[in-house]
């Protein structure tokens, strides 16, 4: 039973770690219709940034952190403005291939430069423990992981519904053209939107290099969580990330305790299966695309 | 009426793909005044239109505005030079409220300075908008709708306003109600472009008018000089400007 609650508590706060990792990547096919493949890839981009600043920082993570941001949003901004931009006016498949060809050469970079080693961030709260009793253990990582997430969706989420920009936004991802029509350059809107997507994708870049460390070819996996995450709360659906997430955590670590830790990937992904056949669209449907 | 246009056009031809839906379209909407573009289904009216505002890329010819030269411009910009258009079949953002789309309409900077008094003057000039404020553009008629269009189009203070079959689908009092309210904007000092297959109400509502047939104007000038048995007779193609 002890065993039983832990790992329910593990999988709602591991949830929280994939809903960062997935809300960058639902952000950018809600707004602009399009399946970033290279959203995991850039993610571990930031992970490695992340890293090779706080060497250089003398060890501050969050030094680090603030200028991968900062890097990230100059990368977003490039790869928007420069390349997705001028093949999105062609349709969101041949984007969708540009994403992909962005993937590959982030991944080869990567492995050029830093090998296949395992990396990680250091974490200051690594081995605190916040919760100590009989039932459950939880430790400080993780709790620190769901806060920085749940904080940062419900931000997003807040600045997408009530801001002008967030108007704008969901003006751009409806009707392009009634977008323009108000006087809202939609071709700038997504390079904001794609920054965005990067900076999120630089948290999560952060709390899993931290948590679980990566390697250069980690992209690929944390998209395929991402996907999950995306898919069970609903595409474009910025508070149906957090729930994907906790539902794909919580399904992993059930299907942990359940069935042996061997099948926990697999338990995550079938249960996704089921609830996309039970409600395709994902469960807090679609907010933004029309 | 070709010197003191506050937007011309020159010559403009609009493909799709291998058919041409616009030939070598001029035309010259007078400031101040209410011009009509007459036609019927696939005359090219929304296509002239798109054109003007960017929307659509002209395979050839110019558009000024205010004199500048605004072909091949951003929809965006060219709305920021003060054109606002009222697109066909509203297109209003189904899933905001109406106090939401409203708010869009002046996303501009300047517009979004004096927000607060361009929706007091929205729902002055369209007081159902008012009562709905906060529903879900969705939940509105037809008529509600092109209304809220208008008053959407009307918040970023354009020089020019330019509405796309306005009446399409609505009962003749509610049209008569809409197009008294665009002649109240009009006499604000905004010049008007009103696209129409309504021969009778067009001439009578406008200082201008002209008459696209199949991608061509066939006729056009002061409305009150155009007789409306010659329009309707270039409108349907049965005489020689066909
Ligand atoms: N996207 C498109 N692709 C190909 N042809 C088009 C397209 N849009 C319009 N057309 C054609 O161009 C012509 C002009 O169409 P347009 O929509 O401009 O007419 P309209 O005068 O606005 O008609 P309506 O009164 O029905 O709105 C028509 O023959 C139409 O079939
Ligand atoms: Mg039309």
């Amino acid at each position: 039973m002890e065993l039983f609650v832990q790992s329910l508590v593990s999988g709602l706060l591991l949830g929280g770690l994939y809903a960062a990792v997935g809300v960058g990547l639902s952000l950018v096919f809600g707004i602009m219709g399009l399946t970033n493949i290279a959203h995991g890839c850039l993610m571990i981009l930031s992970s490695f940034f992340i890293m090779v600043f706080a060497r250089h920082m003398s060890g501050s993570v969050v030094a680090a952190f603030i200028l991968t941001v900062l890097v990230m949003c100059v990368i977003g901004a490039l790869l928007q403005g420069v390349l997705i931009n001028r093949v999105l006016a062609k349709g969101p498949e041949p984007a969708l291939l540009v994403t992909f060809g962005v993937a590959i050469v982030i991944w080869n970079v990567l492995q050029l430069i830093f090998g296949a080693d395992f990396k990680s961030i250091p974490s200051p709260m690594a081995s605190v423990n916040a919760v100590n009793t009989r039932w459950v253990v939880i430790s400080g990582e993780y709790l620190f992981n769901f806060a920085v997430s749940a904080a940062l969706i419900l931000v997003l989420h807040l600045v997408i519904q009530k801001t002008l920009f967030g108007r704008a936004i969901r003006a751009a991802a409806s009707n392009v053209v009634a977008a323009e029509l108000m006087g809202i350059n939609t071709g700038r809107t997504y390079i904001y939107i794609m920054c965005l997507a990067l900076a999120t994708g630089s948290v999560g870049g952060l709390l899993v290099g931290q948590t679980f460390g990566f390697y250069s070819y980690s992209g690929m996996s944390y998209l395929i969580i991402a996907f999950g995450v995306v898919v069970i709360g609903g595409m474009g659906s910025i508070i149906g990330t957090l729930l994907g997430g906790v539902i794909l955590g919580v399904a992993q670590l059930l299907g942990a305790y359940f069935f042996g830790s061997g099948v926990q990937i697999l338990v995550g992904y079938l249960t996704l299966l089921t609830l996309l056949t039970l409600r395709p669209r994902g469960l807090l449907g679609n907010m933004t695309r029309e | 009426m070709n010197d003191n246009g506050l937007l011309t056009v020159e010559s403009l031809n609009v493909d799709y793909g291998d058919f041409r839906a616009i030939h070598d379209v001029s035309m010259c909407f007078p400031k101040g005044a209410i011009i009509s573009v007459i036609g019927s289904n696939g005359a090219g009216k929304s296509t002239l239109l798109n054109a003007i505002m960017g929307v659509n890329k002209a395979r050839s010819g110019r558009v000024f505005f205010e004199g500048d030269d605004i072909t091949g411009l951003r929809t965006s910009s060219i709305v920021a030079k003060g054109i606002s258009m009222s697109p066909e079949g509203s297109s209003v953002f189904e899933n905001m409220s109406v106090y939401e789309n409203l708010v869009l309409g002046a996303f501009l900077p300047g517009p979004r300075k004096k927000r607060d008094i361009l929706l007091e003057r929205a729902y002055e000039l369209f007081p159902p908008l008012k009562e709905k404020a906060k529903q879900q553009a969705t939940f509105l008629s037809g008529g509600q709708r092109q209304m809220l269009a208008i008053a959407r189009a009307l918040m970023s203070e354009p020089k020019l306003l330019i509405c796309d079959e306005i009446s399409l689908g609505l009962a003749p009092v509610v049209v008569s109600d809409i197009y008294s309210r665009i002649t109240d904007v009009n006499e604000t000092g905004v010049t008007v472009v009103l696209v129409e297959q309504e021969v009778k109400r067009s001439l009578d509502y406008s200082d201008y008018s002209y008459v696209l047939v199949k991608g061509r104007v066939v006729m056009g000038g002061l409305s009150d000089e155009l007789d409306e048995k010659e329009v309707k007779d270039a409108y349907f193609g049965i005489n020689q400007y066909a």
